[in-house]
């Protein structure tokens, strides 16, 4: 049955290693196609009927044709710099990105670490989770104001808020992950006669990095969510002080273009973290 | 025969919140250097937790277990455990899984040795093609065969295997059953092999051990199996000796000590 087998293969073989690149790229492209061409059309109707329904005399919303108009200086220049808060959209996104960075990074170290301790500790759990769970449920804007009083800084304040929204996910997953260890890696442990050090870096660290990684990366969304909100109030430059500054000048099409970017960039903050967690499990998270 | 395993008076009580269960009473077994037992028993009759406490992963209320004279209350290499379920780590290769062990049992070797005492127990187990493959890219078969060379890499004083190939198919089954058989002849380890399978504990053991049923499950009777080896498994069927041993077992299960309906 082998020779059978063998004699099919090597007769076929000429043939495919000619054919093969060819066909490989066809292939490719009608691969990327099936991915690109749907979105496009979803868009491009959408697009139509945004269009339509702002085109009376004085639609309360402009249309994207005049959002495209309006904001093309913008779109085109996004670095200019004409002093204090007029700048343009790349260092309002910038200014946000570190705040985020700074905010997000902080809530990382401590949410892994405080995860840790209450997954491995009965009664570091017993005595946090309870604290955890009321305070987690205080929505991101209700601290700013504890905050601008604790730091009498905008700057600041905004980062804890950042900090204090982001932390929660990332503390409760890693804690989750380190608690769902499974009996049988514990046995392995044991029978190996890992150390307590060894344990944590061979066994509880790569058991509970995909828990980790969905906390963060809920955390790096909401942190988003939060620092335009925050940026709304406490001014400055940054994204969310651009939406609010171009609300009191009545530039609605500047602000769905700023719209569009935080869709963009939070989109882009979600798939970075996603890559890291796959970089680090090896599997996608 | 000298005594190498020494299984003395083991009792085992859990503390349930209904109540006080005994699982075990008064098992008692001397196993030699070398020597292939099989524990066969009904589900529930706590072979499983006998092989835990010769493991040392479960401490038993009463009675000892002796290794090579020393008493073991802890789980340790020397007494390595091929799990039902593999239990291998998903995120190391089939390689790093033994690795891990290697490392941890010979710390003292230079990295070279270790990674080539790493690639031969793996060879041994038919697994040097797949070294680099991750549990979940292996058949069930297969990360089997990568937690046998990773209990075997720690050149175990005993082999105790939990219902090793309970989750796989027949065919694959065999074939295990046939790598293990080939290890046993050229190494000679010492085996402890928890299973439900009649042909399989007659054609790997020297000896089977049926167990009664819980509670206070003991051993009810030994059945010496003298087929020689090696064993091929197409021969032994016809074996007188095989059949009588597989009737002897079957009829403890079956007749003697048959399971209440569940």
């Amino acid at each position: 049955m082998t020779g059978i087998i063998q004699t099919v293969r090597s007769a076929s073989k000429p043939q495919h290693r000619f054919r093969l690149p060819k066909l490989r790229l066809l292939e490719q492209l009608r691969h990327a196609a099936e991915v690109v061409v749907p979105p496009l059309i979803v868009l491009g109707v959408l697009l139509a009927v945004w269009e339509l329904a702002c085109s009376g005399a004085h639609p309360a919303l402009p249309p994207p044709s005049k959002v495209l108009r309006d904001t093309w200086d913008l779109i085109v220049d996004p670095t200019f710099d004409h002093g204090g808060t007029d700048k343009g959209l790349l260092w309002h996104l910038l200014a946000s990105l570190k705040r985020v960075g700074i905010g997000f990074g902080l809530a990382s170290v401590t949410g892994v670490a405080l995860g840790v301790l209450i997954g491995q500790s009965t009664f570091a759990y017993r005595g946090l989770d309870p604290i955890f769970q009321v305070l987690r449920t205080v929505p991101p804007l209700a601290w700013l104001p504890i905050s601008l009083a604790a730091f009498q800084n905008a700057d600041p304040s905004a980062i804890f808020v950042i900090f204090i929204t982001a932390v929660w996910p990332i503390v409760l997953n890693t804690a989750v992950g380190v608690r769902q260890i499974p009996e049988d890696y514990k046995n392995v442990a044991r029978v190996l006669r890992l150390s307590g050090p060894e344990y944590f870096f061979k066994i509880t660290l790569p058991a509970s990095v995909p828990y980790m990684f969905t906390g963060l990366r809920i955390g790096v969304g909401l942190s988003w969510l939060a620092i335009v909100a925050a940026e709304m109030l406490i001014g400055g430059v940054g994204i969310g002080f651009f939406i609010w500054d171009a609300w009191n000048s009545s530039l609605i099409s500047e602000i769905i273009l700023a719209l569009i970017y935080v869709g963009i960039v939070g989109f882009l903050l979600d798939r970075f973290i996603g890559a890291i967690g796959k970089l680090v499990a090896g599997r996608p998270i | 025969m000298r005594g190498y395993l020494t299984i003395e008076q083991i009792g085992m009580t859990f503390q349930a919140a209904s109540g006080a269960y005994q699982a075990l009473s008064d098992v008692s077994l001397t196993i030699a250097e070398g020597e292939f037992v099989a524990i066969i028993g009904h589900s529930g009759c706590g072979k499983s937790t006998l092989l835990n406490i010769v493991a040392g992963l479960t401490k038993a209320t009463t009675g000892a277990v002796l290794l090579a004279n020393q008493v073991v209350d802890e789980p340790g290499p020397d007494r390595a455990v091929v799990f039902q379920n593999h239990s291998l780590l998903p995120w190391l290769s089939a390689y790093a899984n033994v690795r891990l062990a290697v490392d941890k049992v010979f710390r003292s070797k230079p990295a070279r040795e270790r990674d080539n005492w790493t690639r031969q127990n793996l060879a041994l187990v038919q697994m040097q093609d797949a070294l680099h493959k991750k549990p979940d890219e292996l058949s069930g078969g297969m990360r089997q065969r990568v937690g046998i060379a990773r209990a075997l890499a720690m050149q175990p004083k005993v082999l105790l295997m939990d219902e090793p190939f309970g989750a796989l198919d027949a065919l694959t089954r065999a074939r295990l059953q046939d790598t293990v058989m080939d290890i046993h002849r050229t190494l000679g380890n010492t085996v402890i092999m928890i299973t439900h399978d009649v042909d399989e504990a007659v054609l790997l053991a020297d000896r089977v051990v049926m167990m009664t049923n819980g509670p206070s499950a003991t051993i009810g009777e030994i059945c010496d199996v003298r087929l020689p080896r090696p064993r091929r498994r197409l021969d032994v069927v016809d074996n007188p000796d095989y059949v009588r041993s597989r009737k002897a077992i079957m009829q403890f299960l079956y007749e003697r000590h048959a399971k209440q309906a569940a």
